[in-house]
C-alpha cells in the first residue's frame, strides 16, 4: 500500500516473441513443377538461412536449366485450357488462393520473417494481408477484363516468366501471379535466392486450391536460373522486380525477341518536407519511408529534402525519433527494425556508408545493442550531404537516409528530378494546391502526399526512367498481361 | 487578432497512435505497467448522485485498491465536485493520496467568469490540492483565444498552492489542429497539466488526441524548458487502454514522464480491470468482476 | 423410416438483421417442401417503414467500409450460399452463387470504370467519383425466385447501397431462406432487408417512402411499373425497370448498367499551383 516514489522510472517492454511452433515447415522443399514438388534435375539442395541468427531453416532444391525447360513446357501445355476457362472460373481459383493465404496468414508471416529478417509486425500486418488482397482484387478482374482495358476482346500473352526479389517475397509473388493468371496466362515464378520459403508454401497453397497442374511452377535457385528463364524459348513475357543492373541485363538479353517485358527496378526516392508540413506526421513519414523493412524497399524515401527554414527542427525531431527505434529479433512483436537480408547486402550498405563518410558527409547512427550473430545495421542519418555524393546518388537499400536542403519549391522539384531513377516521392505540405502542383512536376511513378509507403492492390505502382516500366496494381496492372484483339 | 492554427494531419496521427497500440506488453513489463497506471490514477466520481458516503468508499479504495495484492500502490488522487472536497480531504488526510476538485462550472463551463472563480476559491478553501478547470469552449469556438487564456490565468491565480489542470474538452474543439492549438494556449497561460476531457461529453482521451497533446507538451518543453503534465480522462476503461496511453507517453516523451507528477489517468472503472489483469499475470487465470470490490 | 417428428420451420421477415414477425400479425400461405402449406408473414406498411429506417441507419456505415471489405463480405455471402445449396433449386443456386461472386469482384473496380480524372481546361485537378445512392428499394420477380432476387441485390450491395426488397408474392420462400443464409454471412444488420407479403401493397408503400433513394423494379408488371414511376417522381427517386434475370449471363452481362443505376457521381475540383 505505498505510493510509487518519484524516482526516475525505467519501463522496458519485456521480450514478446511470436511463437513459431505452429508453423509447419518441411525440412526440405523440392522444386514445384507441373503441380508437384520434385527433386531438382541435378539434385542440388541448398539451405536457406535465417539472417537474424545465421541458422539454416530448411533445404531448398535449386533449379537447373533442365528444370526451367520442363516448367516452361508444362506451362505451355496448360495454357490453352487455362485461358479457355470462363473468366469467373479462373477467378474462383484465385479466390481460393486468397482465402488460403488468409487462413494460413500467421504461419506465412512467421516464415517470411524467419527467411528474410523483416519484423514480424510488418510481415503480419503488411506483407501477408496485402498478398491476399492482391489475389482477391485480380480474382475479381478475371471475368471483367474488357472493362479493365476498354476493349471488346482481349487475349492473354501465353507463358510468362516472373522473377521476384527478396524484400517482399510473398507479396511480390502475389503482385506477379495474380494479374497474370487472371488474364489467362500461365506462369513460372523464380523466387529470390535468399527467400524461397513463402513462395514454396504458396506452392502448397496452389496444390490445396487444386489449381490445374502447369498453371504455376515455382523454381528456387540463384541468378543463373533466372537468366535461363529469361532466355528460354517458349516464353511470351518476362516480369522482373529487382536491381536496375539486372534489369538492364534482362532488357539486353531480350533484344530483338518478341517477348513482353515489364521491369520494376531501383530508386533513390526523395521525401520532400516543406515548411508548412504537419511536422510530427512528416517525421513519421520519413521514418516509415526509410526504416520500414530496414530500408530494403525499392521506393524507399532515401533522400530527405528539407526546406531550409525548418531544417533544424526536422533534423532534431527526426534524430530524437530515430532513437526510439527498436532494432533486434525480428520475431519479437515489438521490433521496429529487423535484420539485413544477407551478408552480401550488409557489405554493400557498409561500403556505401563508408563512402559517405569519406566524401565528407556527417554520419549519425543510433545507439542500439545489436545481437552477436546475424546481419545488422543501425539506422543511420547523414547530414551535410551534397547532391553529388554517392550516398545521395546511389541506391543503398538499407536503413540509411541522406539529408539535402532546398530553399524554394522549384529547387525541390529540380533536385528530386535530377536522378536517373524515378520510382517514388513524398511531398509533405499542408497546402493542397502545392501538393498537387509538385506531384504533377515530379518524374516519379508513385507520389505520396502527406504519407509514405502505402500500397493497395487497386493503386498502380511502377517507375519512370531507370526505375523501370510497366505498372502493377489496378486495371493498369492487367495491360502487361493481355493483348487487345479488337 | 486572427488565429493561426498549426498543421496536424489526422490520418498520420491516427496511424501512429494505432501503431503504438500494437506494442506487446507482457509479463514483467505488464505488471510494472499496471502498477504504474494505478499509481497515476485520479479516481473519479462526478455524479449528481454523489454523497459523502460514496466519496468515503471511493477514498478507501483509492488508498488501498487491493488488500490481497500489497504491491499495488495507492492511486495518485481522488477527484470530486467542490461540495465533497471536505469529505475527501478528511478521508485522505495523511495517506499521500491527493484531493483534486473540478471547478469553473464543470463540465460545460457556461457560467460567468465570476462564478468560475468563486467555484475555484470554494474548492481550494475546502482543501483541494489540485483543481481541474474547463476552458471556455464558447470563447474558443468563437475564436477568442485571448479570453480563453485570460480565464486560465485568473483561475490559476485563485489556485494558490494548488496545481491547475486545464481541461480542453477535445471532442468539442473540432479537429486535431484545434486540439494542438488549445494545448499551446493552455500551457502558455500557465496550466500545470493539460487534460483531454471532462468525461461527460463525447469521446474522451482517444489515442489520437493523447498523441497530439503529448507532442504539444514535448514541443512546448523543448521551446521553453517548462514541464507541463498530461492527464488522459474519458474512455480509458480497460487495462489495455491504460497501457496504450503509457506507451504513447513513453514513446513520445520518454520514460522520465511515467510518474504521477507528470502523468495522470482520470477514470473509475479501469481500476478493477487493472487489478484483474494484474491478478492474471500472477495466477494465469482470467478473472471475474466479483474478484475485487467495486468500491 | 424413423418415427421422429421433424421440427418445422417458422418463416420470418428479415429487418435490421433480426428475424421478426409482421407487426400486423397477419400471415399468408405458401407451398413449402413436399407440397405442404406453410405460413409466411404478410408484411405491412409499418414493416416497410421499419425496414427503410433500419436500412437508412445501416447505409452510412456500409458505404463507409472500404470497397475491399464490402467485397470480402459479398464473397463470404457466396460461400454461405454455396454451403447451403440443398435448400434451393440446384441450377438456380449455382447461378446465384456465381452472381454474388461476380459482384463481389466489382466493389473495388467501380471507381476506375465509372469514375476518373477530368482533364479540365484550367489549372485544377478535377476528378469524378462514383458513390452509393443510399437506400435502394427492390421489387423482386416471381421467377426465378432466388436468382431473380440475387441479381438485383448483389449489384446494389457492390455499389455500396443498402436494400429493402419486396419478395415475390407467389414464390416467397427462396427469398426468406436467403435471409437466413445472409444472416450468417457477416452481412451487417440492416444492409439487406427482406419482406414477404402482398406485392402491390408493399411495393407501393416502398415506392411512396420519401426516405428511399432509388427503386429497382424487376416484377415485370406494367401497371405496377407506372405506379412506381409516379410515386418516385414525388422525391425524384432514381428508377430502373428490368426484366427478371433468368440466367447467370442475364444477371451480369449488363453489370455496369445495374451498378450505374444505383450510383451517384461526385465531381470535385482543386487548384493545382502554390
Amino acid at each position: 500500500m505505498s505510493i510509487e516514489t518519484r524516482t526516475s522510472i525505467v519501463w522496458d517492454y519485456a521480450p514478446a516473441p511470436e511463437s513459431a511452433d505452429h508453423v509447419r515447415l518441411r525440412d526440405r522443399y523440392g522444386v514445384f513443377i507441373d503441380g508437384e514438388f520434385m527433386d531438382p534435375a541435378e539434385g542440388r539442395y541448398v539451405p536457406t538461412i535465417n539472417p537474424a541468427t545465421e541458422e539454416p531453416i530448411a533445404e531448398v532444391g535449386w533449379a537447373s536449366a533442365s528444370d526451367v525447360g520442363r516448367a516452361v513446357e508444362a506451362a505451355r501445355v496448360a495454357q490453352a485450357r487455362w485461358a479457355g476457362l470462363p473468366g469467373l472460373e479462373r477467378g474462383k481459383y484465385l479466390f481460393r488462393i486468397a482465402r488460403l493465404i488468409q487462413e494460413r496468414a500467421r504461419e506465412l508471416a512467421v516464415a517470411e520473417t524467419l527467411d528474410g529478417g523483416k519484423p514480424l509486425r510488418e510481415s503480419r500486418d503488411v506483407d501477408i494481408p496485402l498478398a491476399a488482397a492482391h489475389f482477391f482484387h485480380y480474382a475479381g478482374w478475371a471475368d471483367k477484363l474488357e472493362y479493365g482495358v476498354n476493349a471488346r476482346e482481349v487475349a492473354p500473352l501465353g507463358v510468362v516468366g516472373q522473377i521476384v526479389p527478396w524484400n517482399f517475397p510473398l507479396l511480390m509473388a502475389a503482385w506477379k501471379l495474380a494479374p497474370a493468371l487472371a488474364c489467362g496466362n500461365t506462369a513460372i515464378l523464380k523466387p529470390a535466392e535468399t527467400t524461397p520459403l513463402t513462395a514454396l508454401m504458396l506452392g502448397e497453397i496452389i496444390q490445396e486450391a487444386e489449381l490445374p497442374p502447369g498453371v504455376v511452377s515455382i523454381l528456387p535457385g540463384d541468378g543463373s536460373a533466372g537468366a535461363t528463364l529469361v532466355r528460354a524459348p517458349g516464353i511470351d513475357k518476362i516480369a522482373f522486380t529487382g536491381s536496375t543492373a539486372v534489369g538492364r541485363d534482362i532488357q539486353a538479353a531480350l533484344a530483338g525477341r518478341q517477348v513482353g517485358l515489364t521491369l520494376e527496378l531501383g530508386g533513390k526516392s526523395a521525401n520532400i518536407i516543406f515548411e508548412d508540413a504537419a511536422l510530427d506526421q512528416a517525421i513519421e513519414g520519413i521514418v516509415n519511408g526509410i526504416f520500414f523493412n530496414q530500408g530494403h524497399v525499392c521506393c524507399a524515401g532515401s533522400r530527405l529534402l528539407i526546406q531550409e527554414s525548418v531544417q533544424e527542427e526536422v533534423i532534431g525531431k527526426l534524430w530524437a525519433r530515430m532513437g526510439r527505434l527498436r532494432v533486434g529479433d525480428p520475431l519479437d512483436k515489438n521490433t521496429d527494425v529487423g535484420a539485413i537480408n544477407s551478408a552480401e547486402q550488409l557489405e554493400r550498405i557498409e561500403t556505401l556508408v563508408a563512402a559517405g563518410e569519406d566524401e565528407g558527409a556527417s554520419r549519425r547512427s543510433i545507439a542500439c545493442e545489436l545481437p552477436e550473430r546475424g546481419y545488422w545495421f543501425a539506422p543511420t542519418l547523414f547530414t551535410e550531404v551534397s547532391p553529388a555524393h554517392r550516398i545521395a546518388v546511389e541506391e543503398i537499400f538499407g536503413p540509411v537516409v541522406s539529408v539535402l536542403t532546398f530553399r524554394t519549391q522549384a529547387e525541390a522539384i529540380e533536385k528530386t528530378n535530377n536522378s536517373r531513377y524515378g520510382l517514388a516521392a513524398g511531398i509533405w505540405t499542408d497546402k493542397g494546391s502545392k501538393a498537387f502542383e509538385v506531384a504533377r512536376a515530379l518524374q516519379a511513378g508513385v507520389v505520396w502526399q502527406n504519407t509514405y509507403n502505402h500500397f493497395d492492390p487497386t493503386a498502380a505502382f511502377g517507375g519512370y526512367k531507370e526505375s523501370g516500366f510497366g505498372r502493377e496494381g489496378g486495371p493498369a496492372g492487367l495491360r502487361p498481361y493481355l493483348r487487345v484483339v479488337r | 487578432m486572427i488565429r493561426r492554427l498549426g498543421h496536424v494531419d489526422r490520418v498520420g496521427v491516427e496511424e501512429r497512435a494505432a501503431q503504438l497500440g500494437k506494442r506487446s506488453i507482457k509479463t514483467t513489463a505488464k505488471q510494472q505497467g499496471i502498477r504504474l497506471a494505478v499509481s497515476m490514477l485520479d479516481l473519479t466520481t462526478l455524479e449528481g448522485a454523489d454523497t459523502a458516503g460514496k466519496v468515503r468508499h471511493l477514498c478507501a479504495k483509492a488508498v488501498c485498491p487491493a488488500p490481497t495484492i500489497p504491491e499495488i500502490p495507492s492511486v495518485a488522487a481522488v477527484c470530486v465536485y467542490p461540495s465533497l472536497v471536505g469529505v475527501a480531504r478528511e478521508a485522505l488526510d495523511g495517506t499521500g493520496v491527493r484531493v483534486a476538485s473540478v471547478a469553473t462550472g464543470f463540465p460545460a463551463g457556461q457560467v460567468s467568469l465570476e462564478a468560475k472563480l468563486r467555484d475555484t476559491e470554494d474548492a481550494v478553501a475546502a482543501g483541494a490540492e489540485e483543481i481541474d478547470m474547463v476552458i471556455s469552449r464558447e470563447a474558443f469556438l468563437a475564436g477568442e483565444d485571448t479570453r480563453v487564456q485570460h480565464e486560465i490565468v485568473a483561475v490559476k491565480e485563485r489556485c494558490g498552492d494548488a496545481h491547475l489542470k486545464v481541461i480542453l474538452e477535445t471532442a468539442e474543439l473540432g479537429s486535431y489542429d484545434h486540439v494542438r492549438h488549445a494545448s499551446m494556449l493552455a500551457m502558455e497561460a500557465g496550466g500545470d497539466f493539460i487534460k483531454t476531457s471532462t468525461g461527460k461529453a463525447g469521446a474522451g482521451a482517444t489515442p489520437g488526441v493523447c498523441l497530439v497533446m503529448l507532442e504539444a507538451i514535448r514541443d512546448y518543453a523543448d521551446r521553453t524548458g517548462r514541464v507541463v503534465g498530461f492527464k488522459a480522462a474519458g474512455g480509458v476503461s480497460t487495462s489495455k487502454a491504460a497501457l496504450h496511453r503509457l506507451v504513447l507517453v513513453k514513446e513520445t516523451l520518454g520514460d522520465a514522464w511515467l510518474t504521477p507528477d507528470r502523468l495522470r489517468i482520470g477514470a473509475s472503472s479501469v481500476l478493477n480491470d487493472l487489478l484483474m489483469q494484474y491478478a492474471k499475470t500472477e495466477t494465469g487465470r482470467y478473472g471475474r468482476a466479483e474478484d475485487f470490490s467495486k468500491e | 423410416m424413423s418415427d421422429r417428428l421433424a421440427v418445422r420451420k417458422t418463416y420470418k421477415l428479415w429487418i435490421g438483421g433480426a428475424f421478426v414477425r409482421s407487426e400486423s400479425g397477419r400471415y399468408d400461405h405458401a407451398t413449402g417442401a413436399g407440397g405442404r402449406t406453410v405460413n409466411i408473414p404478410r408484411a405491412s406498411r409499418k414493416d416497410v417503414r421499419d425496414a427503410v429506417a433500419a436500412a437508412r441507419k445501416a447505409a452510412g456505415p456500409w458505404a463507409g467500409r472500404t470497397a475491399y471489405n464490402r467485397g470480402q463480405i459479398l464473397y463470404r455471402a457466396a460461400e454461405a450460399l454455396e454451403s447451403n445449396r440443398e435448400r434451393f433449386e440446384a441450377a438456380e443456386v449455382e447461378a446465384s452463387v456465381d452472381v454474388l461472386l461476380h459482384y463481389a469482384g466489382w466493389t473495388d473496380k467501380l471507381a476506375p470504370v465509372l469514375g476518373g480524372i477530368n482533364p479540365v481546361a484550367a489549372p485544377f485537378l478535377s476528378f469524378s467519383l462514383p458513390e452509393p445512392t443510399g437506400v435502394v428499394g427492390i421489387v423482386a420477380p416471381d421467377a426465378p425466385p432466388l436468382l431473380g432476387l440475387v441479381a438485383e441485390v448483389a449489384p446494389a450491395l457492390a455499389a455500396g447501397d443498402v436494400v429493402v426488397a419486396v419478395l415475390s408474392e407467389a414464390e416467397p420462400l427462396a427469398g426468406l431462406d436467403l435471409a437466413e443464409v445472409l444472416g450468417v454471412a457477416d452481412v451487417p444488420g440492416g444492409v439487406v432487408n427482406l419482406l414477404s407479403g402482398r406485392r402491390d401493397e408493399l411495393a407501393s408503400a416502398l415506392g411512396a417512402h420519401r426516405d428511399l433513394n432509388a427503386i429497382v423494379d424487376a416484377a415485370g408488371d406494367t401497371e405496377l411499373a407506372a405506379k412506381l414511376d409516379g410515386l418516385a417522381s414525388e422525391t425524384i427517386k432514381r428508377t430502373r425497370h428490368a426484366a427478371a434475370a433468368t440466367s447467370y449471363a442475364d444477371a451480369v452481362d449488363d453489370a455496369l448498367e445495374r451498378l450505374a443505376a444505383v450510383t451517384e457521381l461526385k465531381t470535385a475540383w482543386h487548384p493545382v499551383g502554390a
